[in-house]
């Protein structure tokens, strides 16, 4: 019993972390069909942007460092994310395959800058002490960084959920995103709306970033380990699907944490992808379908 | 693939592709400017050496690598300003082998074909040696690697400055039985040679030592969830861990070991990938009290080594640190120079004639070439890490240990 607990738990930890990677592509990818492959280098961009936080305020502050890294990881991804979409991606829309490739070029070059300004070693950034440790709860132990980061996702899903939903501003990516055309004729700036959701989409990517730096390694090249997963969760849960990406992390969470536990990391690991795509020769569309309202 | 409107935007198409040229191009600067001074001036001719030095600068191994070409470059300048090698100057040519195997074997030929070195200095993985070994010995042409290794190799053309199995695994086992009365292992790893074979010459050890191995975990490279292997681990309740993690996977097992409520008391974890290098990443207070085994340590005591910390300190920045692959790394370099010296040439049947018994007052200690396998003798030392960051040495061997990388010595790794 105990462990089926533990990796239940375990499985729940890595979906919020799988969702909290992949929500910003929920915007890029799955809203706008942008192939982003400097997503990861979006991640990477937040992760330094804890350890820079924390390196001006020094060790006392960690808290209120860490704190502040969420708000301006974002800010600092998003702007990164803007300025990709102006000088590059906008003179792409519509061309996949060239999108794929010279964002992966600029994802390159990010990660070459990093190298040069932080060194090629990876950074230290400490977790604020009120992450250490963890509760024991019916005989498993629940980390605080783990459950932090699960509440982190749930927040970050709860004000995307009410952005969409209720503002205007989301009215019009949504209208955006349904049908291009009849929303630009309705009078909505559809390039200031693809605008807004790549910056909207990039900031996550930073807000995740801050999310791993309690787990992994902060170097040049993290964005690398995150990156393909990433997609996987925007693919399986269905292009644009807010509840898809959510369904479709908790299930591959689940499958991961539950086969590597029967076997080992590395068969987990191809046996997801195995699963995904057996799942997608049944269901290519993802778990939940956009309901499109045009001829497109 | 359904796009956002499209009509308007085929007008910019060609825009677009000067976009793509450009992007690439630049992106190919940026993995390009590492691989310094151009081939035109190649050839041992004239009043320089060349020498390659072929690392990974780019990629998920440039973390480690970066600093061992540092090391290399230190050696190589220091040399200079003695006045060289046979009164020539060294003058390096520094290529990428970006994480990638392959890419290895292609710059190591074009090293040797185009720029014409006398030797190359490069490597980490075992994957990266195994993939240049055959072009070295294709071309007859020397290569230096400096990083420990799961032994079971010896190439006439490959000199190893780093530990073979019996000058670092072995005596981390034996500390282990020996001083923590450890008698459950668990073994953890990263997915690819080097842990595979350590493990397997782990296990014939543990069998004839009366060492019961519990467990034995391994994950893909660049692995950023531990939590499933801790789970096992804390089930298989070992008394310790023998990890063979590499790279950034390796921040995240520490991270998440004192995550899951993990320590070095409740726990002991010795390691032989997680130097003083690696720990400034992982975070000191996630691996303080744990065990490490090599042959140097920022700490090793000796005024050499203090020379040696002082100019690379010096040389790249007072928070940086060394570690036993950068001093391997330096080592390779003056041990090279040194027999050229000796053979009067760079020729590398000479250079490999020369070395044999060749001595050199490295940072560890006095190091000497091996005859036979071209490994070198080094002193074992098991370190603890303390709560700066750097390592203490909690036991060491009396004397440098002759290295066996085939374990002939040992009756337990027959059939190895």
């Amino acid at each position: 019993m105990d462990v089926i607990l533990d990796q239940l738990f375990v499985g729940l930890s890595i979906a919020s972390i799988l969702l909290l990677v992949a929500l910003g592509l929920t915007f890029t990818f799955g809203q706008m069909n942008v192939i982003n492959m400097a997503h990861g280098e979006f991640i990477m961009a937040g992760a330094y942007t804890t350890y820079v936080l924390q390196t001006a305020f020094g060790t006392g502050l960690i808290t209120l460092s860490f704190g502040l890294a969420l708000p301006a990881a974002f800010l600092v991804a998003g702007t990164l994310g803007l300025i990709l979409e102006f000088l590059v991606i906008r003179r792409l829309y519509g061309r996949p395959l060239d999108t794929l490739l010279v964002t992966w070029g600029v994802g390159l070059m990010l990660q070459q800058l990093a190298r040069d300004v932080f060194g090629a070693q990876n950074v230290s950034v400490s977790a604020p002490a009120f992450l250490n440790g963890g509760v024991d709860v019916a005989g498993v132990t629940l980390s605080y960084s783990r459950l932090f980061i699960i509440v982190v996702v749930v927040v970050v899903v709860v004000v995307i959920a009410g952005y969409m939903k209720r503002t205007p501003a989301g009215r019009r990516m949504r209208a955006v995103m349904q049908n291009r055309s009849l929303a630009s004729v309705s009078g909505v700036r559809t390039r200031r709306v693809d605008r807004t959701t790549f910056f909207i989409g990039s900031g996550l990517a930073g807000v995740a970033g801050v999310g791993v730096t309690l787990l992994g390694a902060v170097g040049p090249t993290i964005g690398l380990n995150y990156i393909i997963d990433a997609f996987l969760v925007v693919i399986v849960g269905g292009l644009g699907q807010l509840r898809g990406a959510i369904l479709a992390a908790i299930a591959l969470g689940m499958a991961n944490s539950f086969i590597e536990y029967g076997t080992s990391a590395s068969v987990a690991k191809a046996g997801v992808f195995l699963l995904i795509v057996a799942f997608l020769q049944w269901r290519p569309q993802g778990l939940i379908v956009q309901q499109r309202r045009g001829l497109a | 693939m359904i796009g956002p409107d499209l009509g308007l935007r085929t007008g910019r198409r060609c825009l677009a592709a000067v976009g793509v040229v450009l992007a690439v191009a630049v992106a190919g600067c940026g993995s390009d400017d590492t691989s310094t001074p151009s081939a035109s001036t190649s050839g041992a001719s004239g009043d320089t050496i060349p020498v390659g030095v072929l690392h990974s600068l780019s990629s998920f191994m440039a973390i480690s690598e970066v600093s061992v070409k540092d090391a290399e470059l230190l050696a190589i300048e220091e040399i200079n300003a003695a006045g060289g090698v046979l009164g020539k100057q060294l003058k390096p040519i520094v290529e990428d082998g970006q994480s990638d195997w392959p890419t290895f074997a292609e710059k190591a030929q074009k090293l040797i074909s185009e720029d014409k070195v006398a030797v190359t200095f490069g490597g980490w993985t075992s994957a990266s040696r195994k993939a240049m070994l055959p072009v070295f010995e294709r071309n007859k042409a020397l290569l230096y690697y400096p990083v420990q290794y799961e032994g079971l190799e010896a190439s006439p053309y490959i000199f190893y400055t780093g530990a073979t199995t019996n000058q670092q695994i072995i005596p981390g086992l034996e500390f282990l039985k020996e001083e923590l009365d450890v008698k459950t292992l668990f073994l953890v790893g990263s997915d690819y040679v080097f842990p595979r074979t350590a493990n397997k010459e782990i296990k014939a050890w543990s069998k004839a030592n009366g060492m019961k191995i519990v467990g034995e975990e391994y994950s893909p490279l660049g692995n950023t969830e531990y939590a499933t292997t801790i789970n096992k681990v804390k089930q298989a309740n070992p008394d310790a861990v023998f990890q063979t993690i590499n790279g950034d996977s390796n921040v995240a097992f520490w991270k998440q070991f004192t995550n899951a409520g993990l320590d070095s008391k409740k726990l002991p974890v010795i390691s032989v990938s997680t130097a003083e290098d690696e720990v400034r990443g992982v975070g000191i207070k996630n691996i303080v009290g744990q065990y490490v085994a090599w042959n140097y340590y920022q700490t090793t005591p000796g005024k050499r080594n203090e020379e040696f910390v002082k100019a690379y300190k010096a040389k790249y920045g007072s928070d940086r640190v060394t570690d036993d692959p950068i001093e391997a790394g330096y080592v390779a370099v003056h041990l090279w120079a040194k027999a050229a010296e000796k053979a009067g040439s760079t020729d590398p049947e000479k250079v490999k004639e020369a070395s044999k018994g060749l001595t050199y007052d490295a940072p560890e200690g006095l190091v000497t070439v091996d005859g036979d396998n071209q490994h070198i003798y080094k002193t074992a030392r098991i370190g603890k890490l303390r709560p700066d960051g750097l390592i203490d040495t909690v036991s060491e061997s009396d004397e440098p240990i002759k290295p066996d990388p085939f374990l002939k010595t040992y009756d337990w790794a027959e059939g190895l």
